[in-house]
Parts: C-alpha cells; sequence; structure tokens
C-alpha cells in the first residue's frame, strides 16, 4: 500500500506548490496591478490618511485639513473662506473626487507625486510623519475679494491677470459655493451637493474659465487691432470710411448704433470711444472672416487655455459675411469666456505680447522646498508694438471721455472697453453687461482685467457695461495696485 | 553467584519519544500566537493589549494540557502534528480578535466578537483531543463501528436540509441556546473512518476481480456499486444543501482511499471522469454554483453587481494590496471584505497584513500538517491505520486547497473554513479530533514493537550459563 501512499503524498505536494505559486502571483506579481486598482478602497483610504497639502495665496494658506472621526477617510479638506476661493482650488471631496487645482495637483497636495519621491524616501528614513506639499498660487487675496464684493448678489465673473507674465490674479465667478459643506463622505455631504446640483444658478458652474458669453462691444478692440495689424487704418485719428447708415452685406439689415452717435466716418479713437457698431462690423467685413479668424486665434480664440485649470475655448468660427460681420462686434456666433477678454486686454497691455495664464506659481515639497517653480512663458505675439500702443490710445480714451469713465482710478492711467453683449432669440433676454481693462503704471501695466455681469434682478436699461462692470474691473485694479505699494 | 534470569540476547532500545522536542516547539508556537496578538494591540492602540495575559495563560494552558496528555497517553506520538495545529491555532485566535477590534467590522449587522467564542471552542477542542487520546488506546478499536459510522455521518449530513440556508448554502443547524454547529465538519472525520473499514475489506474484491479494458482495469459492475452510492451522494449534497466544497472534499477523499486501498490507477481515472461530469451537470442548473465560476472567471466584472464577485474581487485586492511583506498585523484593509472576513477569508488577513511571506509560511505550515499525515500513514502497520491516517490527511490537503485557492482565486470559491484559523466552533472542534486520531495512530505506529517476553524454555537450550 505505500506505493499509492507516495503518489498521494506527491499529489498532496503539487497541491500546496500550486497554493504557493499562486500566492507569488498575486502578491508578487500582480500586487501593483491589484494595490492600485480603480475598486481597491484602499487608495482613497491611504489618500486621506494623511494631512493634505495647503493652496497658499499671499503666502498664507486658504485651505485646511482636519481630522474627521467617522468613517475610514482620516482627514477632510477644509476652505478658510470656500465660496471666495472655489473658482480658483475646485472641491476636494472623500465622496465626490476632486476637481480644478484640487484635482490637477493631487499628487502634489497628497504627498504622492514623483517629484516628491526623494522627499518622501527621506522622510521615512526620519520617521517624519507623511503629509502633502502646498501649491503656491499667484492670486491676489484683495484683488479676489474685490472682485467678489464688486459682484455681489449678481451672477458673472471677473478675471484678472498681470500682463508682464500672466499671472491670474483673481479669478471670480458668482454665485459661489462652499466646497467644505460637500468634502466628507456623509450622507449630509451628498444632500449639500445635489442641493447645489439643482440650483438653477449653477453655483458649481466656474463662469470664469467654462462660460462663453457673447464679448459684445469689447470685441472691438479685437477688431481694431485686426484692422490695424492688416494695414487696414494705419492712424488711429484718421477718418474711416464708414458710411451711415449702414447695411449687413447681402441682406437688407440695417445695423443699428446704440443712440444718435457721430459714427459716420468716425476715427477709429472717435468709433470706440462712442462704442460704433457700423465702423466696426464693416471693418470686420472689409477684413473678412479669414483675416478676423487669423486675428483672433493670436489672441487664443478657438483654442482651450491651461492655466493649469482647462478653460474652454473662446469661440470666433468661419461663417458668412453678414455673421462675420455681426461677430466683429462681439454678437453672433463671436462667443468668449471672461478669461480670453481678459487675455486680449492683457496682450495689448503688455504691448503686443500675450503671455500664457498661469495660477500655480510654486510647487512645493512638505518640507517647504520648492520642487517647481513656474517661469513666465510667452503664448504668441498678437499684434506687434506700435500697434498695442495704439489699441492702448484708442482703450484709454474710451475711461477718459468715453463709455468707461467709470473705472477711472486717479493717478494711474487705465485703459478699458465697455460692452452690453444683446443675447437670447431675438435678443429678447437681459443683456449681459462687459468690461476689460488694464491699468498702467511707470512700470508697465501691472493688471488687466475682464467683468461680465449676467444680471437678471437688474432694470434692462440700466445694464451697460459701463455701469455695472466697470466699476468692479476699477475696485480690482485699485486693489492690485495698492497691494504692491 | 548471581542469579540472573534475563536470557534475552537483544535488550529493547528504547526509541527516542521525541517528546521534549514536541514541548519546545509548543512553547515556540505559543511565543509566536502571543507576539503576534501583542503586535495587533501595540499597531492598533499603540500598547499591549489589556488581555494579552488572559490569552497568552489560556493559549499556554491549552498546549501545555496537550502535550502532557500526549506524554501520557500517546508517548510516541509524531512530535510536529501538536505545535503545527496550536500554531495555526494560536494565529487564527490572533487574528480573529484583530478582525474584532476593526470599525468597519463592527459596523456590519452581522457582526458578533468570535475570538472569546474561538478561545472557548479551541479549549473545548484540546478537551476533544483529551478525550479521543485517553478514551482511544488504540484507533483500530474504530474498525468496529464501520457501518454505525456511515449511518451516524449520512444522518449528520442530510440534518442541516431541514434547516433553513445560511448565505446561500445549507450547511448549519440551528440548536436553540447553543448556537450553530457545521455537522459537515464531523461527518468528515466520521466517513473517512467508514471508508477505511470498509476499503479494508472490500480492496482485494475491488482490486483484483475486474477486467481489462484498453489498458484500464475496469470495476466490475457490483463493485462500482458504493463508488455510485458515494458519487451520488456528494452530488445530492451539492444540489440539495448548494455546498460545493464539502462534495468535493468527499469525493476527492473517496478517491485518494479507493485509490491508495486497490492500488488501480483506473479508480483514479473513473474518479476524475465522475467529478467531472457531477460538477458540469450541476453548474449548468445550479445557479448559486454559476454565481461562483463566473466570480471566479472574472471577479472584477461583476463588480457593483454581483456579490460573489465583489466579495472575490476584494479578496484578491486584500492579497495584492499585501505585497511581499503585508502592512503589518493590525495595518492592514483586509475588513473591507466586510461578511465572512473572520471565517471562508480570514487567508486575506493573512496575505495583506502578513505578506506573501506570511502566506507562504502558513501555506507551508499547512502543508507540514498533511506530510506529518501523510508520513503517518505510510508508517502505519495496519491497513486500516493506513486507510485512515491517509484518508484525514488526504482530507486535510483537499480542504486547505479548496479553501486558499478558493480566495486567491485559484477555482471557484466555496464555502468551507481554514482549518484552525477561521473562526468557527465545529471547525475549530473538528479539527482537534482530526489531529488526536493522526497522533494516536502516528503514536502506534512509532511505538517500539514490545520486547519479546522471556521465554523460560530458553533457559534448557543454553549451554553456557552465566
Amino acid at each position: 500500500m505505500n506505493k499509492p501512499l507516495r503518489r498521494i503524498a506527491i499529489f498532496c505536494g503539487i497541491l500546496v506548490l500550486s497554493l504557493l505559486i499562486r500566492d507569488n502571483w498575486l502578491q508578487y506579481v500582480r500586487a501593483d496591478e491589484l494595490n492600485s486598482h480603480k475598486y481597491n478602497r484602499r487608495v482613497e483610504i491611504e489618500r486621506y490618511a494623511h494631512e493634505r497639502g495647503d493652496i497658499i495665496v499671499d503666502g498664507k494658506a486658504i485651505t485646511g485639513s482636519v481630522e474627521t472621526e467617522d468613517g475610514d477617510f482620516r482627514y477632510k479638506r477644509v476652505w478658510k473662506d470656500g465660496p471666495l476661493w472655489a473658482p480658483v482650488t475646485g472641491y476636494s471631496s472623500q465622496a465626490f473626487d476632486s476637481s480644478q487645482l484640487e484635482n490637477l495637483e493631487d499628487g502634489i497636495l497628497t504627498g504622492n507625486d514623483d517629484q516628491l519621491f526623494f522627499d518622501r524616501t527621506l522622510s521615512m528614513f526620519t520617521g517624519e510623519k507623511k503629509r502633502g506639499g502646498n501649491i503656491v498660487t499667484t492670486l491676489n487675496g484683495d484683488a479676489q475679494k474685490a472682485a467678489f464684493k464688486g459682484l455681489g448678489r449678481k451672477k458673472g465673473a471677473v478675471v484678472a491677470l498681470d500682463p508682464k507674465s500672466g499671472a491670474i490674479l483673481a479669478l471670480a465667478s458668482t454665485p459661489s459655493y462652499d466646497p467644505s459643506v460637500f468634502a466628507g463622505n456623509s450622507l449630509k455631504d451628498s444632500d449639500n451637493r445635489q442641493e447645489l446640483l439643482k440650483d438653477e444658478d449653477k453655483p458649481m458652474l466656474n463662469r470664469a474659465l467654462r462660460e462663453t458669453y457673447p464679448p459684445g462691444s469689447t470685441f472691438k478692440v479685437v477688431t481694431a487691432a485686426a484692422a490695424l495689424e492688416n494695414g487696414l487704418y494705419d492712424d488711429i485719428d484718421a477718418k474711416t470710411e464708414s458710411p451711415l447708415p449702414w447695411t449687413l452685406p447681402q441682406s437688407t439689415t440695417e445695423l443699428r448704433n446704440e443712440g444718435d452717435i457721430p459714427c459716420e466716418n468716425a476715427t477709429l479713437r472717435e468709433a470706440l470711444r462712442v462704442s460704433c457698431n457700423t465702423v466696426f462690423g464693416k471693418m470686420s467685413d472689409d477684413l473678412g472672416n479669414k483675416k478676423m479668424i487669423e486675428q483672433t486665434e493670436k489672441f487664443g480664440f478657438n483654442k482651450e487655455v491651461f492655466t493649469p485649470v482647462r478653460a474652454d475655448a473662446s469661440v470666433y468660427p468661419e461663417d458668412n459675411r453678414p455673421q462675420n460681420a455681426m461677430a466683429g462686434i462681439g454678437q453672433a456666433s463671436n462667443r468668449t469666456t471672461p478669461l480670453q477678454m481678459a487675455m486680449v486686454a492683457s496682450a495689448i497691455a503688455n504691448d503686443g505680447k500675450l503671455m500664457q495664464p498661469y495660477m500655480v506659481a510654486e510647487r512645493q515639497a512638505p518640507n517647504l522646498d520648492p520642487v517647481y517653480t513656474h517661469e513666465p512663458e510667452e503664448l504668441s505675439r498678437a499684434l506687434s508694438g506700435e500697434n498695442a500702443q495704439k489699441v492702448q490710445q484708442l482703450m484709454e480714451t474710451v475711461v477718459k471721455d468715453g463709455t468707461g469713465t467709470n473705472a477711472r482710478i486717479p493717478g494711474v492711467t487705465v485703459g478699458g472697453k465697455t460692452g452690453t453683449a444683446q443675447h437670447g432669440l431675438n435678443n429678447s433676454e437681459k443683456p449681459y453687461a462687459w468690461f476689460i481693462s488694464y491699468a498702467k503704471t511707470d512700470s508697465g501695466s501691472p493688471v488687466a482685467v475682464a467683468v461680465v455681469v449676467e444680471d437678471g434682478n437688474a432694470n434692462r436699461d440700466d445694464i451697460s457695461g459701463g455701469g455695472l462692470a466697470a466699476p468692479i474691473a476699477r475696485d480690482v485694479m485699485k486693489a492690485v495696485i495698492d497691494s504692491k505699494k | 553467584m548471581s542469579v540472573v534470569t534475563n536470557t534475552t540476547t537483544i535488550g529493547a532500545i528504547d526509541a527516542p519519544s521525541r517528546r521534549n522536542t514536541e514541548l519546545a516547539l509548543v512553547v515556540f508556537a505559543v511565543a509566536i500566537s502571543v507576539f503576534a496578538y501583542a503586535n495587533v494591540g501595540l499597531a492598533l492602540n499603540g500598547e499591549l493589549p489589556s488581555g494579552m495575559l488572559g490569552y497568552g495563560a489560556g493559549l499556554a494552558l491549552l498546549g501545555g494540557v496537550a502535550h502532557l496528555v500526549v506524554r501520557r497517553f500517546a508517548k510516541y506520538a509524531d512530535p510536529l502534528l501538536l505545535p503545527l495545529a496550536t500554531l495555526l491555532n494560536g494565529l487564527g485566535l490572533a487574528l480573529i480578535w484583530r478582525l474584532d477590534q476593526s470599525e468597519r467590522f463592527q459596523a456590519l449587522d452581522t457582526f458578533v466578537p468570535a475570538a472569546s467564542k474561538q478561545l472557548l471552542f479551541s479549549a473545548i477542542g484540546v478537551a476533544t483531543l483529551v478525550a479521543v487520546l485517553a478514551i482511544l488506546k488504540d484507533h483500530r478499536i474504530l474498525q468496529r463501528y464501520t457501518y454505525i459510522s456511515m449511518v451516524v455521518a449520512l444522518f449528520l449530513l442530510i440534518l442541516p436540509m431541514f434547516f433553513p440556508a445560511v448565505n446561500g448554502a445549507k450547511i448549519w443547524i440551528k440548536i436553540p441556546g447553543f448556537g450553530t454547529l457545521q455537522p459537515g465538519e464531523f461527518a468528515k472525520i466520521i466517513i473517512t473512518v467508514f471508508f477505511s473499514g470498509y476499503l479494508m475489506v472490500k480492496r482485494d474484491a475491488l482490486a483484483l476481480a475486474s477486467r481489462r479494458f484498453m489498458g484500464l482495469y475496469l470495476p466490475r459492475g457490483r463493485d462500482l456499486g458504493p463508488i455510485l452510492a458515494i458519487w451520488a451522494m456528494s452530488i445530492l449534497i451539492l444540489v440539495f444543501e448548494t455546498d460545493l466544497g464539502t462534495s468535493l472534499l468527499f469525493f476527492g477523499m473517496f478517491v485518494v482511499m479507493l485509490y491508495v486501498a486497490t492500488e488501480r490507477t483506473s479508480w483514479i481515472v473513473f474518479g476524475l471522469l465522475m467529478s467531472a461530469v457531477g460538477a458540469v451537470s450541476v453548474a449548468t442548473f445550479e445557479p448559486h454554483v454559476q454565481e461562483r465560476i463566473t466570480a471566479w472567471l472574472d471577479p472584477f466584472a461583476g463588480w457593483g453587481k454581483l456579490n460573489a464577485s465583489e466579495q472575490m474581487a476584494k479578496s484578491l485586492m486584500a492579497f495584492g494590496s499585501g505585497g511581499t511583506l503585508g502592512t503589518g498585523l493590525g495595518q492592514g484593509n483586509s475588513d473591507l471584505i466586510g461578511f465572512a472576513a473572520n471565517s471562508d477569508f480570514i487567508l486575506a488577513t493573512v496575505g495583506e497584513e502578513l505578506g506573501l511571506a506570511g502566506m507562504m509560511a502558513v501555506l507551508l505550515v499547512y502543508g507540514l500538517i498533511v506530510e506529518r499525515g501523510v508520513r503517518t500513514a505510510l508508517a502505519a502497520r495496519d491497513p486500516f491505520g493506513k486507510l485512515l491516517a491517509i484518508g484525514l490527511s488526504g482530507s486535510f490537503a483537499i480542504q486547505v486547497f479548496v479553501v486558499a485557492g478558493g480566495v486567491m482565486g485559484l477555482i471557484p470559491l466555496t464555502g468551507m473554513t481554514m482549518p484552525f484559523l477561521a473562526a468557527g466552533g465545529s471547525s475549530v472542534l473538528a479539527n482537534w479530533a482530526l489531529i488526536a486520531i493522526l497522533i494516536r495512530i502516528s503514536d502506534t505506529a512509532r511505538r517500539p514493537a514490545p520486547a519479546p517476553s522471556p521465554s523460560t524454555d530458553a533457559e534448557m537450550t543454553q549451554v553456557v550459563r552465566p
């Protein structure tokens, strides 16, 4: 009986051996794959097991990380002033993932990024508690507060850039929300989020980056730039060939101006000062769709912008002649994000150089050593320096004694352009109030701003770029200039 | 001149009993378990667990009593069986206690702290060992109860059919005021006794009265009867109790014993064919089994849809997350498996917290128990002892394979518990009884032959007298 016994012994050995091989396969060969599997809750647990790094504005953290008692996620994200910073940071929720900076810089904030490998290895030996790194932003707290204060309870957005570097100084979107209310993992967090999602005013929509509006008359500076760049006009104080009334090409519709303003053959300076639709509509038609597209793309249109948070592409599409003429005054199919218009203003203020907008100045390791520092980079040459200065003169006239007088700041040169964009079927809905501007001091331009206000509560006739939007732009510019002193 | 009556030429040289080796190993096993227990406490709360002294003393007491009883009643027993069982039992207690501490586990509706109950059943298990060794002086006594064993085993197997299913399997009976029992665990041992007795008697008929067909010895129809009956029984268990594991275990064990008894390879071929037919036919119309197979083929595909898949995937992720060295006791998240994490899936906790290294060590400990069992079968001097030993160790090996292979996704998962490690009173009790019987057989096998009694006639034939 011993021969079959020996064979059974071998059989049992094979059983154990196959278990050992399977175990090696699972725990050695497939270990990484299983450990980081998307269904593996340990990934999430680990994510929240350590204090999350902070997002920093003006040297102070605007976020925090608190220990929670409930559930298996230990640390929860909190914001010092959630609604103020939500358009910048986005949210980071245990239950609902993250967005914007919280999402893009997650590696640094959790401390798991490859850039922190050395740091992690070091702290393994020193026994230091694991912690996330910090993200230092370019934002200016005062400007951000001014933007939110100006927008108040109205719907709208503000973007302020440093024209010289492209640094984003303010990024506001109203109504805003407090990401703290659904940062956790509880039923209440879920209810809070549902409520935000159901809100008709869409508080979680980042209007500054992810909403496109017809830019209205603010777009006329782009048309003016295109005319100068393409040699259609050269002298901003020479008369243009602009008949009044002017009929849209291939059409019988007359393009109207707002009120009885002196637009017939008006100079560029005059046309922009009083915001002549006829002059710029014809100018766009004279240049043609192709050249207009070329110019807008130099300003960054038709392409998504990464700040690194993604901003929707602003659109200046191929279109027929009448539509192209309308697009030239910022109507028809022309749609831009507030960020895009801030980029237009900043390129003009920076003598034609468009800088890549960015909001992350520095990534810091948990021990505050920088692991990455942003170097400003030129995105494109939007227009020549000479022409940029001409457009500056036009815009400065608008603020000095045109539609934009509300944006004046004593002792500072301000250039700007108002806009009141019609929208809805037959322009039936309340228009959007726009204002784009820049300020100039002795050391160049420190700030360029774009403001859009979509106010459903205001009286229709009261809505105008100069009335609603310009004061906000002024306050934001003032906040930036004051903070530099 | 002194009169010396000891006239035998060869004195009985006392074979080494190896009892001191066993004692040292038992101490070692207890020490490892206490260390694991302390480790859990330090990792979870940063301090030594308050129950550590009681736990350590209890486990030491169990190991000590078992050792003394072996020393007293089974002096020549295999020295490894007891320490290995003590180690697994002690480690199991530490793991179960660790899972009891899990907040996630405590939040489940089904949660009941299992560690103290497991300790109680370990004590009863060791008491069973003591009783078996004290009462059963020779394993051959069991031979007398061959057919009674069959009746008892069948009764135990059929019993759960009359009780409601628990978690999809009808393998439990509920005794009011006591708790639940899994009679299948005991039936496993009792039916081995029946097989051994039956096969010992019938082995020649089965082995020799056969026809040769295509190079295989085919048994006669009348000898085929019993194996068909067992096959039918295991299929019935599978169908009515939806207990894939137990039927696989019984059938595998019977084929192994049949092969050992008859030395005919044809039985294995025959057995494999029949089990394949049985498995395929049952799998085609039993949804419970189908679910398990789907879960086995692609665990992650059924995430959020199929409970069995999700459980399987969670188990695999626990293993994967452990990696080579594991997270350390108390620092893993194997409790994410939730239901049955401390019973069927306890190996996932071993895998995650002790890593590949710990898992291999535990598997090798099981392998060693099987090896000692097979060695006992080889050393046994009587066919009944051989069959019983190989039956018990074979079923132990198959059970380990089926459970460990199941939770590691090597084969479809079946509802069985890991011997000694997993929480479960019946299982601990039955496995201590199994170890007791193996110890008894090994004692008989290794016991030196009794010295020939001095013959009075010898004196007459001796020429030279001292």
